[in-house]
């Protein structure tokens, strides 16, 4: 019984590491074909359209509504000290260096990473991969690479998009609803918000997040078991493992940027 | 080197296998150039691994497997897909891609690795379903194609960059009588007139004797039977008449290996 237990863990170890090791030599792979998309930079615009732009719409709404869950909780909490009017500081803080990159990030998970895995996953089941192999065509710099620069240049736009409808919905509740001042709430924001502390950092996180979601999504698509079942768990598992990932690597981000 | 006479595809001591199951087990077969070869067996005998094998999608644990004079097991991945372009391979379900339609499908090959202009690829597409019957249907889509048609198109996508070896992966399977006369027809005249050397990977026996110049029979992981339709005929292989015959029983047990019957019939629901 314990030599049993013992043996499936060292199994799951061995299987964990595995799916590591291909998982960085995809990422190799994929990385080796980026100089030849240059010339083929179509199959990278067509993709930023389906990744990013129709994401567009998830990430407008929910921008909205996290800023003004931040305006109403930031005014609730400043107007007890008298510090009503940093609110726009605290709403802009709170999206630019951890909310808007982190929630952009799950989200995209959600609603690009998904799509990706099971697109690419339901092309290895239906042999369609196989098939561009036997045409002498490489399906990682045909098919992966032009999806993994899409999601790189995607997210960071993402983010910003988001960052920038919060603190417009920030706007509508405090200075709106709320009552606070308006000049108060865009000159705070101004004078305490830094380029590089505050905004390159964010920009950082979203593009660090953009390159893990994205190659995990491709990688459990390419890696699927090539049947119903098996795209089914590679695309929850892009969206548990991408979650997971994301949050992990926020903390670790935030420590080595604001950490010290 | 006389092309005639020499084989466009040496398979040697052939090994493989796939987890702890042993798919090949020391297979030699050729494949002589300008002919239609079939292989032959039962299903789960591994003849599309071989096709895989032989277009280097999989590596054997052993033997080698030389096309065209060039070791495909040994292969760096530019000089076998350079290799792989002068091979076509008809997969079992068509495997079009499902967001170009048939136009696309058959100009994708031409527009990766040619510079022609789109005039030229317009009219080489053209061709190409013409010579399979569905020039008319350039513009539907995968998903508005039948069996039959998806296979044709595949068809004509193979054979677009004019290949020097066509792989057909059980041509026949699920086909009604008409598409697969069709298919039939297609495949020779096509070896025929294009010079192409085929293999074709098939169980439905009718279908292929009827157009397989060399017929290789595969069980076990091993070559249990080779020769031309007529000398397989009257071979004296219980296994070979088993198959050709297609006998329940022979060989090739009815039973899956299980206890003695009545043994497990009398086992309690607990023992299960």
């Amino acid at each position: 019984m314990l030599f049993n237990s013992l043996q499936n863990l060292g199994q799951q170890g061995l299987d964990f590491l595995q799916r590591l090791g291909r998982g960085h030599i995809l990422f190799m792979h994929i990385l080796a074909g980026l100089p030849g998309l240059m010339a083929r930079f179509g199959l990278v615009i067509q993709q930023v359209f389906s990744v990013g732009v129709l994401s567009i719409v998830i990430i407008l709404v929910s921008g909205l509504f996290v800023g003004m869950v931040l305006g109403l909780q930031g005014y609730n909490t400043l107007v007890d000290f008298g510090a009503e009017e940093s609110l726009g500081v605290v709403v802009s803080l709170s999206l630019v260096r951890e909310l808007g990159p982190v929630v952009t990030a799950l989200l995209f998970a959600g609603r690009a990473g998904s799509a990706l895995t099971a697109e690419i996953g339901l092309m290895k089941a239906t042999e369609q991969l196989s098939a561009m192999e036997m045409m002498a065509v490489d399906p990682v710099r045909r098919i992966l690479a032009p999806r993994f620069v899409a999601g790189f240049i995607s997210m960071p736009l993402l983010a910003a998009i988001f960052s920038a409808v919060g603190v417009l919905g920030g706007f509508f509740v405090g200075v709106g609803l709320l009552g606070v001042d308006e000049g108060a709430y865009w000159s705070q924001m101004q004078a305490n918000v830094d380029l590089y502390d505050d905004i390159y950092n964010g920009v950082i996180k979203s593009v660090v997040f953009g390159i893990v979601v994205t190659w995990i999504a491709l990688f459990e698509g390419y890696d699927a078991i090539p049947t119903s079942e098996g795209v089914s768990r590679a695309t929850t598992r892009t969206v548990v493992h991408s979650s997971l990932a994301v949050l992990s690597l926020d903390f670790i981000l935030t420590a080595l940027m604001f950490g010290a | 080197m006389n092309n005639t006479v020499s084989p466009v595809v040496e398979v040697r001591q052939l090994h493989f296998t796939r987890g702890k199951r042993k798919i090949f087990d020391g297979v030699d077969l050729d494949i002589q150039r300008g002919k239609i070869t079939a292989i032959m067996g039962p299903s789960g005998t591994g003849k599309t691994t071989l096709l895989r094998l032989i277009g280097g999608q999989l590596r054997p644990n052993e033997g080698s497997v030389v096309v065209d004079g060039q070791r495909v097991d040994k292969l760096r991945h530019d000089p076998l897909y350079q290799l792989r372009k002068r091979m076509g391979m008809l997969f079992q379900n068509g495997a079009l891609l499902t967001d170009m339609n048939v136009f696309d499908n058959v100009a994708f090959p031409l527009r990766e690795h040619t510079q022609l202009s789109e005039e030229l690829i317009r009219d080489l597409v053209l061709m190409k379903l013409h010579s399979v019957g569905l020039r008319g249907a350039w513009r539907l889509m995968p998903s508005e194609l039948s069996g039959g048609m998806s296979r044709r198109v595949a068809l004509a996508r193979a054979i677009v960059l004019d290949p020097m070896i066509m792989m057909y992966d059980e041509p026949f399977t699920g086909q009604d009588p008409i598409s697969m006369g069709v298919l039939v027809r297609l495949i020779r005249q096509l070896n025929d007139a294009l010079g192409l050397t085929s293999i074709i990977v098939s169980h439905d026996i009718t279908e292929t004797l009827t157009i397989a110049d060399y017929i290789y029979l595969l069980s076990d992981g091993k070559v249990v039977g080779h020769g031309t339709a007529a000398e397989l005929g009257g071979s004296q292989s219980e296994w070979a008449q088993q198959f050709l015959k297609g006998l329940p029983d022979g060989p090739v047990p009815f039973h899956y290996p299980a206890p003695d019957y009545l043994t497990d019939l009398l086992a309690t629901a607990g023992e299960k």
